[in-house]
């Protein structure tokens, strides 16, 4: 007694440093010309799932259905862990010692770099899965090209998110299938939920200065050629669910991906930072 | 202990049993497991259904405590850590219901009943969780104190409850080390992280011991689930078990424990240690805990709100059934 022994595990931070000596070698983390630009990219990488993880924690315990509690809070895992690795990648770019936790928990909504789609309100289970659906179908295609990412980081990341994403596209494909050609409310909801998300789901695909510079340098695709095997992915599944595709604007609401947010962001991080910002400093 | 104060069906001798009655204690007295489609005693059954169903409700609603941190967890890896905790608790809790519906009771009608107010779950989960702290206090005194009474019930007699023990016990000391170590940054910490995590034994040393329920040693009921082997040890042994292992952990904390009382006494080789207040317990037990309203409305409104998912699957479920028939038909 005390008979807890592996409680005192070596530091996490230590053992990712030891982890951090065996990374491959990659002269993208280093160029300082398209620092800023990876840096921004890296934190949009990392704000999308760390934003959209939290929203699906919020689930935790309040699920329609056990398996379904579960899986909601198993996909959050997935992307909190995702979340580690592109903004811990994202500290080493910016290389002035701010770590994942730091970028996670120390920045205002202003520096935040998700996709408005992301930081939605939950709403009903409807819109939940709605808005999983419509970004699992552009997260899964943007990996899938990111694992033959120039940067060797990027693809060992994006690899790995893969396999973890490919799921959630398959669950949530599945649920919007089933839930729309379900009774008439779920099919009324689902369709609500669609109208609802459909004007924040072109910010996914319009590119500007940091996505072309990437771009560019082979890092990631572009936005323009990860669009039309979105929307093939979008019409088979909607169309499998009898929904219909919205008749507004898919492109009415961005600006997420350049710090301008709407309401909903700065409540969210309000609740999220809270202990890193009331007692600054503490080590947990 | 997430089963508390269960009831059992009256206690019979060997000599009153039926030929069938005797057969069944003979086995569970040669440690042998009884399976679901096996002959029991409907008293057997019954107190089982409503062990393993309190059991199950109690890893359901206890999610909700501790799901209360999620989203403020202070780094990532915490908010990790934490979502797979909760999440085990929500698999626990299906393959407990798993467990009873081999029994032959449906896991919606479990589900009702613990809406309904009908079936009980711990009464710890009643209350609060106040700052970060308390997610270290749960996951060491609470899950430890479950632990307690889990270890045995891996020897179960029922075979499905035995197996599903097995797999919790696995991942509940996981769980306990986990808050242990949460206990041991904040016990390590700043002065004011080190008041939260004395405040946090402060409030949940007693309703953890209470987790055991009240003394049982002259119980009726007690003594025939103890006769089934479904229920291994007193609630006295396990309590008294619970505190000679906590103290020495809270001292390595360089935490008090709130017993002014507290005392090693060598001649039991234990410590001495004051019973809880037993009419907290039966008011948190009557539904005038801190927390009772919130915890059950928060399943109620889970459940009626997900309603229509459930229905939406069931029909889905149901066309594509009669799709598939009809495809089966005209191929004919």
């Amino acid at each position: 007694m005390p008979s807890l022994p592996d409680a005192a595990t070596p530091d996490a931070a230590a053992l990712a440093k030891q982890a951090a000596a065996h990374q491959s070698h990659d002269p993208h983390v280093a160029d300082v010309d398209l620092q800023p630009a990876l840096f921004d990219w890296l934190c949009r990488m990392g704000d999308n799932s760390l934003v959209l993880g939290h929203r699906l924690s919020e689930w935790c315990g309040h699920g329609p259905a056990l398996e379904e509690d579960i899986a909601l809070a198993n996909t959050a895992l997935d992307l909190i862990g995702q979340t580690q690795m592109w903004l811990a990648l994202a500290g080493e770019v910016e290389d002035a010692g701010r770590t994942a936790d730091d970028l996670a928990y120390l920045r205002d909504t202003s520096k935040f770099r998700n996709l408005k789609l992301v930081e939605l309100p939950n709403d009903d289970l409807a819109v939940t899965l709605m808005r999983g659906f419509l970004f699992d179908a552009f997260h899964f295609e943007l990996l899938k090209e990111l694992a033959g990412s120039s940067s060797p980081r990027v693809a060992e990341i994006a690899a790995k998110a893969l396999k973890e994403v490919s799921y959630h596209l398959e669950r949530s494909s599945d649920l919007v299938v089933r839930l729309g050609d379900g009774t008439t409310e779920s099919h009324e909801r689902m369709q609500a939920a669609l109208n609802r998300l459909w004007p924040y789901t072109g910010e996914m695909f319009k590119a500007d200065g940091v996505d072309e510079a990437v771009a560019e340098a082979g890092i990631a695709p572009k936005l323009s050629d990860v669009l039309p095997v979105w929307q093939r992915t979008v019409d088979d599944v909607l169309s499998e669910a009898t929904l219909a595709k919205p008749d507004r604007k898919f492109d009415a609401q961005t600006g997420g991906k350049q710090g301008r947010h709407t309401e909903h962001l700065g409540f969210l991080l309000a609740e999220m930072q809270f202990l890193q910002r009331a007692y600054p400093g503490a080590s947990w | 202990m997430y089963a508390q104060m269960v009831k059992s069906e009256g206690m019979k001798s060997l000599e009153e049993m039926s030929p069938e009655e005797r057969a069944f204690q003979e086995r569970i007295d040669a440690n042998e497991k009884i399976e679901p489609k096996e002959w029991m005693p409907e008293g057997y059954r019954k107190t089982l259904i409503r062990q393993i169903g309190q059991h199950a409700h109690s890893e359901i609603v206890g999610q909700l405590p501790e799901g209360n941190w999620v989203t403020r967890a202070p780094t990532l890896e915490r908010k990790a850590i934490l979502l797979a905790k909760v999440q085990d608790e929500a698999g626990h809790g299906l393959y407990l219901y798993s467990a009873a519906e081999t029994l032959g009771v449906t896991r919606d009608e479990l589900t009702e009943k613990l809406l309904s107010g009908d079936m009980k779950y711990s009464s710890i989960f009643n209350y609060p969780t106040l700052t970060w702290a308390d997610m270290g206090a749960v996951g060491w005194l609470v899950d430890g104190a479950a632990i307690m009474n889990q270890v045995p019930l891996q020897r179960t007699s029922y075979g499905p409850y035995s197996r599903a023990m097995i797999r919790i016990c696995k991942e509940e000391s996981f769980h306990q080390r986990q808050g242990f170590a949460i206990m041991m940054k904040m016990a390590n910490g700043t002065p004011e992280q080190k008041e939260m995590a004395q405040d946090a034994l402060n409030r949940f040393w007693f309703p953890a011991l209470m987790m055991f329920g009240p003394s049982d040693a002259d119980s009726v009921h007690s003594a025939q689930s103890m006769a089934w082997k479904i229920k291994m040890n007193t609630n006295d042994e396990l309590r008294q078990k619970f505190v000679d292992e906590t103290v020495p952990q809270a001292e390595f904390l360089g935490l008090t424990v709130p017993d002014k009382t507290l005392a090693w006494n060598e001649e039991k080789g234990g410590y001495d240690f004051a019973e809880p207040d037993w009419n907290e317990f039966f008011e948190v037990i009557k539904g005038n805990g801190p927390c009772n309203e919130e915890r059950l409305s928060a399943r109620q409104k889970a459940w009626s709100e997900g309603a229509w998912f459930r229905e939406g699957l069931t029909a889905y479920a149901d066309k594509a059934a009669s799709r598939r028939a009809a495809a089966q038909m005209a191929a004919e």
